[in-house]
């Protein structure tokens, strides 16, 4: 695999993570953690776990995303952190 | 808190830090990970479950009882959702248009009862009207994805692929309709009957398969011992069995996924939703 | 100045995960929002399952699929090396493990749904006082 592709990945993918968890609206914090879940399936990808790959491209960057849109369709969406 | 917090987080992963000097260097291919089981894996899953794909091998197989019980934990994941969360009474204001003139009808109380037909529209309260551009392109949509669904299922031995993943990708084609259309299209086609029903059948097809290899038998979940009954295919008869369980995890998880979300995102009522 | 070099080529992988894990431990003490608890929560779950699965990465392997003609009935020609073809088992193991987070996500969803319907609020220090107003 090549060096490079994984790291300019992983910075993505912490990227995404703290602005997931600093983003002051949750739906905002569900679409970056969409785009977190398929940054590390990429990464899988890369490392030549596909089935792993495959699960979380499915998993966490489709079902966990609307689970998480739909939770915030019943309760609030602002936050104050 | 935050700055305890940070503290706390900062000792831990100073520690961790620590802790990956021990750890053997990155892609090492003499790690101990990587060379006690796995070679036996690797070396001997072809001859011994004529499977190429060692992951879905080793998940359907070897670990199957293992397997068995994930698929539980997921049955039970969505009976808790169903638990915590479903509400049988229905709503008491309800909202319905005049077709011809667009005029909004907010119905208070709960007797009276308008038969949404060709003049009156039953809404959400939380309504939003659904493009048709969307509704189209979902509806030439769906089918596609549900047959690739049932490809991935399918192919899970020799591709990337397996129950899980397949199960997940048919739930969400149902999660797609009820988004592009309304909830209400997603719990007449596909009934909370129908979806309960199905999460359980597919638990039990993973169950009855270890216990059918019982009766032949074997060992619970020794797929080598249904041979006898696939007489025109006996070499294969391994990746047969795993095709059969995953099936099962494929059905449980379809059926959890979308009991998941109808319940959340109607909380509990089953009419109106995203 | 090369050793070190050395180590940082073997380990920056490792070392970016803990930052991950630390990222989502912080989310889970500090925030104050449960539903960003739920996602630091997932964050360090996934930080923890990208350690194990980069644990059975090998260099010069290939994909966990056995290559040549599946239709075969044992009799293979070209003998299977194991150095070859990249450790299943952390995958499998993992492969389960985000299923199952996917489900305890959606259990913790309902939660959340649940606590705002009686206490309309999803903020820790205003869920602390609801409670003790009871």
């Amino acid at each position: 695999m090549l060096w490079s592709i994984d790291l300019i990945i992983l910075t993505f993918v912490i990227f995404c993570a703290v602005a997931a968890i600093t983003v002051k609206d949750l739906l905002g914090t569900a679409i970056l953690f969409s785009a977190y879940s398929f940054l590390m399936c990429l990464l899988w990808a890369v490392m030549g776990a596909v089935d792993v790959a495959f699960t979380e491209a499915s998993v966490g960057a489709g079902v966990s995303t609307v689970f998480l849109v739909a939770a915030v369709f019943r309760t609030s969406r602002r936050t104050k952190d | 808190m935050k700055a305890l917090g940070l503290v706390i987080v900062c000792l831990t992963g100073g520690l961790l830090l620590y802790g990956t000097m021990d750890l053997p260097d990155w892609g090492d291919p003499a790690s101990p990970a990587s060379t006690h089981l796995s070679d036996y894996y690797i070396e001997y899953i072809m001859e011994q479950t004529q499977v190429p794909n060692l992951v879905t091998a080793v998940l359907a197989d070897y670990r199957g009882y293992d397997t068995m019980f994930e698929t539980a934990v997921v049955f039970c994941a969505g009976l808790a959702c169903f638990l915590l969360l479903r509400d049988f009474r229905p709503r008491k204001d309800r909202y319905y248009r005049h077709i011809p003139t667009g005029v909004m009808l907010h119905v208070k109380n709960p007797e009276t009862r308008i038969i949404p037909g060709n003049e009156f529209e039953h809404m959400d309260r939380e309504w939003v009207p659904s493009d048709m551009i969307i509704k189209t392109v979902c509806r030439i949509l769906i089918p596609f994805i549900q047959i690739y669904a049932m490809y991935v299922v399918a192919h899970g031995d020799f591709s990337p692929g397996g129950g899980f993943q397949g199960g997940v990708i048919f739930g969400s084609s149902l999660i797609l309709m009820a988004i592009s259309y309304n909830l209400k299209t997603l719990v007449k086609r596909v009934t909370e009957k129908f979806l309960s029903i199905s999460a359980a059948v597919g638990v039990l097809i993973y169950v009855g398969l270890g216990v059918l290899a019982m009766v032949m038998g074997g060992h619970f979940l020794d797929y080598g011992m249904l041979a006898p009954l696939v007489p025109w295919d006996p070499g294969h008869i391994r990746a047969l069995g795993m095709l059969g369980v995953e099936i099962g995890v494929g059905i449980a998880v379809m059926a959890v996924m979308v009991i998941i979300y109808v319940n959340i995102v109607s909380e509990g009522r089953h009419d109106e939703g995203l | 100045m090369s050793e070190l070099l050395a180590l940082i080529v073997a380990k920056y992988n490792f070392w970016l995960y803990i930052i991950l894990m630390m990222i989502g431990l912080y989310a889970m003490i500090a925030k104050n929002n449960l539903m960003k608890k739920l996602v630091g929560m997932n964050i360090f779950q996934t930080a923890i399952i990208l350690f194990y699965v980069s644990i059975g990465y090998k260099h010069g392997a290939t994909l966990p699929i056995i290559q040549g003609d599946p239709g075969g009935h044992g009799a293979h020609d070209a003998v299977i090396h194991a150095a070859d073809y990249i450790n299943p088992v952390p995958h499998v193991l993992m492969l389960t493990a985000i299923v199952v987070s996917v489900a305890t996500f959606g259990v913790a969803m309902a939660l959340c749904v649940r606590v705002y319907r009686r206490y309309q609020t999803l903020e820790e220090d205003e869920l602390r006082i609801r409670l003790s107003e009871k």
